[in-house]
């Protein structure tokens, strides 16, 4: 009788902790499935957005470990996450990978001319680079060419960098089981034959998958309002935008540069929150300068393209390629980076 | 004869009119075309406008089925079509109104999110189509749902209303009203 009993309650106990468990703990992934299960209909919430601060973990970052990040265009990618990689097996990896690409370069796929030398591959971690502990250290690929001179100083020319990186991926993260590290933000530098090697060996070595990250104009239009919200000290150049209008039979390209001060003054104009950037600011944010454009020139920008935002803290353009120059918001900027990422990996 | 109402005019004789408004003139063109090819029992007529209110001076039969365009590649129709709204009588959102959106296929060109213009239909309880009129495959099938719901809204087909049809299209979508 009391095994009875017990087998009658316990399914039904465990079942309703179960199903609390899973609401408190659904990813949005959970959630939309649940939400077409139940043919409710799920309008994503305009999202409020942290504006960038400097991170307490970044502090801890020396600014000259990272200074090479800073000023460079880098190539964006979003990367579903490794299987069965390890920290531990750089040294591995790194041996790998070189044989790889040379065995590559032998079969003539890489076209480079009068390349004799040995290419040597590192891999490292990079410290600080994340947004919570949970996150997934970052690491760094370089390709680096060992000269054949016979000098004292043999430099070593890096020829190829390429940095995986997860800030604030928790979205991410609570989806996958432990054999994945979930990386999704690829940043390359360098020649489009070399990113392309190391892709292929990464997608045989952990089964995952490079896509390359495209921004679409409504994503410039809020990455415009969170950097121009960022408290800078001294402004190091002008706020620029660039439009393209559809029109044939070659596209126009209009520019429109701002000085920073006045952008800062038009936002704060704008801001409402502390802290927080929402849908309503941004968009009344573009409209202030939409509408001065036409009262002056008599064209509606709302009806182009928005292809290029480049402010004090970093630039971006539509095919995914991104220049960071501001050391402070360094992880602001990545962190929505990943978030573009890992809604293009879901 | 600012603001539009369903009911002003009398009918013309097996004739079902439709009013396009967008600011995409190539597209809207595309959509009529593709409209008027359909076969149809009802005589047709597509009449396309950027923006409302309509000129007051024309002679125009009586408008059974509203569809505004959207396109989602640029803010700018996404404002007109807002602006539009306004000079719409509020007994036509009984059924004779309709949203229809384009682009979305092109996620990188995208300057409004799909949230917005779901939001939008949703206010005005009026059922939302998605479209990329410059693929074929897309536009025929959309082109003929266009037609059947603009012979349903002129009350050529019997037995269903504009109404009728709304209610159908609204449950299948979200049995609760807490959204808003």
């Amino acid at each position: 009788m009391d095994s009875y009993d017990t087998r009658g309650s316990t399914p039904r106990h465990s079942a309703s902790s179960r199903l609390k468990d899973y609401f408190i703990g659904a990813t949005p992934l959970q959630k939309r499935l649940e939400s077409v299960r139940k043919q409710t209909s799920f309008i994503p919430t305009p999202p409020r957005r942290k504006i960038p601060q400097c991170s307490r973990l970044q502090e801890d970052n020396d600014p000259q470990k990272v200074a090479f990040l800073l000023h460079k265009q880098w190539t964006l990618y979003s990367l579903t996450p490794l299987y069965k990689f390890s920290y531990t097996n750089l040294k591995e990896y790194s041996r790998l990978l070189s044989a790889f690409i040379a065995a590559e370069k032998q079969k003539g796929l890489a076209v480079e001319v009068g390349e004799d030398f040995n290419i040597k591959v590192t891999f490292s971690t990079l410290l600080g680079m994340k947004g919570t502990q949970r996150d997934s250290e970052a690491f760094l690929v370089q390709i680096l060419s060992k000269s054949q001179l016979p000098s004292e100083n043999r430099e070593h020319k890096v020829l190829w960098t390429g940095w995986f990186c997860c800030i604030f991926g928790d979205s991410l993260l609570e989806t996958v089981s432990e054999d994945f590290t979930c990386v999704p933000l690829f940043l390359a530098n360098g020649a489009e034959t070399n990113t392309a090697i190391v892709g292929t060996w990464f997608q045989k070595t952990f089964d995952c998958y490079f896509s390359p990250l495209a921004i679409n104009a409504f994503n410039l239009s809020w990455m415009a309002a969170m950097w121009t919200a960022c408290k800078m000290d001294q402004y190091m150049a002008a706020t620029e935008f660039l439009w393209s209008v559809p029109c044939s039979p070659q596209s126009l390209d209009i520019s429109y540069a701002i000085h920073p001060e006045d952008a800062k003054a038009l936002w704060d104009s704008v801001h409402k929150t502390p802290g927080e950037v929402t849908q309503e600011e941004v968009d009344l944010f573009m409209d202030c300068l939409y509408s001065h454009f036409h009262r002056h020139f008599k064209i509606h920008l709302s009806a182009t393209r928005l292809v290029r935002v480049s402010t004090s803290v970093a630039s971006a353009h539509t095919d995914g390629k991104i220049k960071i120059l501001c050391h402070k918001y360094l992880i602001g900027v990545l962190a929505y980076l990943t978030e573009l990422a890992i809604f293009q990996i879901d | 004869m600012s603001v539009l109402r369903p009911l002003d005019k009398q009918p013309g004789l097996n004739t079902a009119t439709i009013l396009l408004v967008g600011t995409e003139d190539a597209l809207l063109q595309q959509l009529a075309d593709s409209m008027l090819k359909e076969d149809c029992a009802s005589e047709l007529k597509v009449h396309l406008a950027r923006s409302l209110p309509l000129p007051s001076n024309m002679n125009r039969p009586r408008i059974d089925l509203i569809m505004f365009v959207v396109n989602l590649h640029s803010k700018y129709s996404l404002r007109n079509v807002e602006e539009s709204l306004r000079h719409v009588d509020a007994t036509f959102f009984l059924g004779k109104v309709g949203f229809l959106a384009t682009g979305a296929g092109r996620e990188s060109h995208c300057s409004v999110h799909r949230s917005t213009v779901v939001r939008l239909a949703r206010t005005y309880r009026s059922p939302l189509l998605f479209c990329d009129p410059e693929v074929d495959g897309f536009r025929v099938p959309v082109a003929q749902r266009l037609v059947r719901m603009l012979q349903i809204c002129a009350g050529h087909v019997p037995g269903v209303s504009a109404l009728n049809l709304l209610s159908l299209l609204r449950s299948s979508e979200n049995p609760t009203l807490e959204d808003l």
